[in-house]
């Protein structure tokens, strides 16, 4: 089989920006969620839709992102 | 890629036409361990690094006999030409690539571009199993001059005797956040090791996934002072990114002493009393 509809796209959840990768592979869409910096793949849903597969692996990013915390650095 | 060593890597060209060759197997190995049932190479074999490629009782790496017992029921033995490659531009292709070369296998490879590179020019996935055939397969004693323990690391920033590289984010380097965003926080302080250079490992490659060329890699690494003629230690969060820069400066840098220490931050920012240098 090969991977229809691949698309990545940068956007920015709860103040960090994520890469979003989403193909299609038979009947079921594959969506998952990276932060850009370092690049690690942390949220992943699938779903019958496009749509679906990203709305639910978002939804998860957010969650995961909000428990990252900030400190200062001196 | 003009590498020193250029049989450390193959092409996505390469293991579409040679994946199912006698003699060949070609393995995936994702920080996101799903990743592989999503679809991988046809032919390809999955290795999960959180169970397969580390001692799940003590924190260290896969143990000798669980390893030969990986590779065996990977149908490999120790003539087979291993094909690396992953998501996150091989991070933890890398990862296995480190393990594999300390237990003495011969012939590892890396597929430039990993996974994302695969995946971006549409080439064929599959979700089956591949058939495999049990092989037997026995590992050489372990060759601890590619890894550093923390002994070694003290010792480095004390006599300045190693240039460190750290080679996580930025963020993590200024201690502004313990973990790459969206994964839990698994150390108590945050900052770097006192004297470590910042080279993000993610430096290392093109935005396809591919490794940059040699002249980039080189006077990247020079302008931090890391020139191959001093020992070096890479570190990042758990041993896993820095697997990869140690795969850059050894295999593609033909630097001669490079370990990884993969103790890395999640050691090292737990000690207690240990120096932390911000930013």
């Amino acid at each position: 089989m090969k991977p229809e509809e691949h698309s990545r796209k940068q956007i920015e959840l709860a103040g960090w920006q994520v890469t979003v990768e989403t193909y299609k592979l038979g009947d079921v869409y594959h969506c998952t969620v990276a932060n850009v910096d370092p690049g690690a793949r942390f949220a992943r849903a699938d779903g019958a839709t496009k749509e679906e597969a990203e709305s639910r692996a978002i939804e998860k990013a957010t969650k995961y992102l909000a428990q990252t915390r900030r400190f200062p650095t001196v | 890629m003009t590498a020193t060593i250029p049989n450390v890597l193959v092409t996505t060209d390469w293991v579409a036409q040679h994946a199912t060759d006698t003699g060949v197997r070609v393995v995936e190995v994702d920080v996101d361990t799903t990743a592989y049932d999503q679809g991988h190479i046809p032919g390809a074999a999955g290795w999960n690094w959180t169970t397969q490629l580390c001692d799940t009782l003590v924190r260290d790496i896969v143990p000798v006999n669980k390893l030969e017992e990986l590779l065996g029921n990977t149908g490999i033995d120790n003539k087979t030409s291993i094909v690396l490659y992953g998501d996150n531009n091989n991070w933890f292709a890398a990862w296995a690539f480190w393990q594999l070369k300390i237990y003495g296998h011969e012939d590892v490879r890396i597929m430039d571009g990993g996974r994302k590179k695969w995946l971006a020019e549409g080439r064929d996935l599959s979700t089956d199993a591949p058939a495999i055939q049990k092989k037997s397969y026995k590992a050489k004693t372990a060759d601890t001059s590619l890894r550093a323990f923390l002994p070694e690391v003290q010792a480095a920033v004390a006599g300045k005797k190693a240039g460190l590289v750290d080679v996580r984010s930025p963020d993590e380097f200024t201690g502004k956040i313990l973990a790459p965003p969206g994964l839990p926080e698994t150390c108590q302080r945050g900052g770097h090791i006192p004297g470590a250079k910042s080279i993000p490992w993610g430096k290392n490659c093109n935005d396809d996934g591919t490794f940059k060329s040699f002249d980039e890699l080189k006077a990247m690494y020079a302008a931090q002072g890391i020139t191959g003629e001093t020992p070096v230690i890479a570190y990042c969060r758990i041993g896993e990114r820095s697997s990869l820069t140690w795969f850059v400066m050894k295999h593609l840098l033909g630097f001669e002493k490079v370990k990884n220490y993969d103790g890395s931050w999640t050691e090292w920012g737990n000690l207690v009393g240990a120096a932390v240098e911000k930013p």
